[in-house]
């Protein structure tokens, strides 16, 4: 998956033409647990990259989840609603939970691949 | 901790040390006629224990209390008799002594009785879900309006003329502080307020208030159902709880959102607060609702006990992002709630609320009868209002200088609309007596 980028906050961004699919790694769903409760932004939503725009709620704490990238989030994952605990099950395939159209691809060059990722996760011990 | 009064050595080595001559001197930026110059008239220098008790027994005995005259007046906070029983029970030092549980589990009895209270709050307002209580109603109001417009993703909350004035000051004074918009409608004395034209793709939400500030009863069904179509939430307040016992449910209207003033249910009037605020919503708002919810388990034993829930919405989890600021509740006056509603029963409830009305009805027919009064509603439950031949405050006036408490006059809370000088609001629950409404008939045809 080499056209996939990480984010020091623990989300993935999979970039298919201008449209970035975003969610969190399997590494932020060890560490929540049990996901109970997602609330994911409406479509039409302009978000900066670094601006909080979903929030991800288990039975240990509620995070927020912030662009990885600028953009309009053009579709969110519906079904999370009913599932939350697809984020556990598939957090990188169904766990998914919206879709930018990217205003800026220049922005993707800040994040990390996933080799330079997973040594930032090995660094946090 | 001993007290030690300061000596004259200490206030004059004090004001050395600052240089300045003496006390008053510390007030010199204070404008002289913004100054008390000497002694309060009428209030007697210091005095013994003994003395100053006579003073003020003196001083209390001018006031005309609930207890001590015939007493007609409702908007909001309603006479009732409370049992003792609730005064004892909420007496004990295991519930009186208690604060909000910040290590909840531990206190299971503390949170077996709010989950009771959320029980019964639930099933008045025929909503599915309540949660352990707000201050009051007109801040729980104000809670349901913020409620609706992150739900709604929306800023503008269209306020209806039924609502009670100090509740639409206090949404309106949040809406200034939050940013949003609070477009309010024209008083609404006669009950005939249709507001589902000013319902737009706008509205986060509608506020109404059943039964109305001026005692109108309806049906907000129709209302509801315009709200939905336009992505809008129907806020319904309650400011007289005891409606409930015999009008249809909010939330069989189709409210999205229901707040109650709880004090006429095991709490006196005592001078304006503390009350209860009620607040119920739909399960699928539980994420949005503001306040603290106790939910039902069981232990590592199988056996059942209480928890606190959904505390990420809360101020001390989600910090600045929480889903409201109150971090506490009217926890002692929602245990008195439950206990007279526990001692009420269903059936008890019902009775209460009929004899209201009764006794309401007796009133009304009564006050239309005198000479040059109009009776303003087609329905009401304990509350109405009439339309005097004269401005209404001074014949209140007039009548308490009587000892008569004859209700409330409209200008006193709409001060700034003179179509509203001449009406009078008055309320009668199971406490009304022929003792009280007799001298109240005499009087009233002697002052008009």
């Amino acid at each position: 998956m080499a056209d996939t980028k990480y984010t020091q906050e623990h989300e993935w961004l999979r970039v298919d033409g201008d449209v970035g699919t975003i969610g969190i790694t399997q590494y932020a769903q060890e560490q929540l647990g049990d996901v109970v409760f997602v609330d994911v932004p409406q479509a039409g939503r302009k978000v900066a990259k670094g601006e909080a725009c979903a929030v991800v709620e288990s039975v240990k704490a509620a995070s927020d989840i912030y662009a990885p990238v600028s953009g309009e989030v053009v579709e969110a994952n519906a079904a999370l609603a009913d599932t939350p605990g697809d984020v556990n099950a598939e957090p990188m395939g169904k766990g998914w939970f919206f879709k930018i159209k990217l205003s800026d691809k220049g922005e993707l060059s800040g994040l990390m691949d996933e080799a330079a990722y997973n040594d930032f996760v090995k660094s946090l011990g | 901790m001993r007290y030690l009064p300061l000596t004259p050595t200490d206030r004059r080595d004090m004001l050395a040390t600052i240089g300045t001559k003496s006390v008053d001197e510390l007030f010199r930026d204070v404008p002289a006629s913004a100054r008390l110059p000497g002694k309060v008239s009428g209030l007697p220098d210091h005095l013994g224990e003994l003395e100053v008790e006579r003073a003020f027994q003196d001083f209390a005995a001018k006031n005309v209390s609930p207890s001590t005259a015939p007493f007609f007046i409702g908007a909001g906070a309603y006479r009732h008799h409370v049992p003792s029983t609730v005064d004892y029970m909420i007496q004990r030092g295991e519930f009186l002594t208690s604060y909000t549980p910040y290590q909840p589990e531990i206190t299971q009895g503390t949170l077996q009785y709010l989950f009771e209270f959320q029980t019964q709050v639930s099933l008045l307002t025929g909503m599915e879900v309540a949660n352990a209580s707000m201050y009051d109603g007109s801040t729980g109001a104000s809670e349901a309006v913020l409620m609706a417009n992150r739900i709604t993703r929306r800023t503008k909350a269209l306020i209806s003329g039924g609502l009670h004035p100090h509740y639409r000051a206090i949404i309106e004074t949040t809406a200034h502080w939050q940013g949003y918009s609070a477009v309010t409608a024209k008083a609404d004395s006669g009950g005939l307020e249709e507001l589902i034209a000013k319902v737009d793709k706008e509205t986060s939400c509608v506020v109404v208030q059943n039964p109305s500030f001026f005692g109108h009863v309806r049906d907000f069904t129709k209302l509801a159902a315009a709200c939905h179509a336009a992505g809008a939430l129907l806020i319904v307040v309650v400011t007289e709880v005891v409606s409930l016992g015999l009008i249809k449910p909010p939330g069989e209207m189709g409210a999205d959102i229901v707040v109650c003033e709880g004090q006429s249910i095991g709490n006196g009037l005592g001078f304006g607060g503390p009350y209860v605020g009620l607040f119920a919503t739909r399960d699928k708002y539980v994420r949005q609702m503001p306040g603290r919810l106790v939910g039902e388990t069981v232990d590592a034993d199988g056996k059942r006990g209480f928890v606190l829930t959904l505390s990420t919405r809360e101020q001390h989890i989600r910090r600045e992002k929480a889903t409201s600021n109150i971090c506490t509740n009217a926890g002692l006056c929602a245990l008195a709630f439950t206990v007279h509603l526990t001692l009420l029963g269903e059936a008890g409830f019902r009775r209460l609320a009929e004899l209201n009305h009764a006794k309401a009805s007796e009133l009304a027919d009564r006050v239309a009868a005198v000479p040059g009064v109009k009776l303003l509603n087609d329905s009401f439950f304990n509350e109405f209002t009439v339309r005097l031949p004269k401005p209404a405050a001074p014949v209140v006036e007039a009548l308490a200088d009587r000892r008569i408490l004859a209700g409330v006059p409209v200008s006193r809370l709409i001060p700034d609309d003179p179509s509203v000088d001449n009406l009078l609001l008055l309320a009668a629950t199971e406490t009304a007596t022929e003792a009280g409404m007799g001298p109240l008939i005499a009087g009233l045809k002697e002052v008009l």
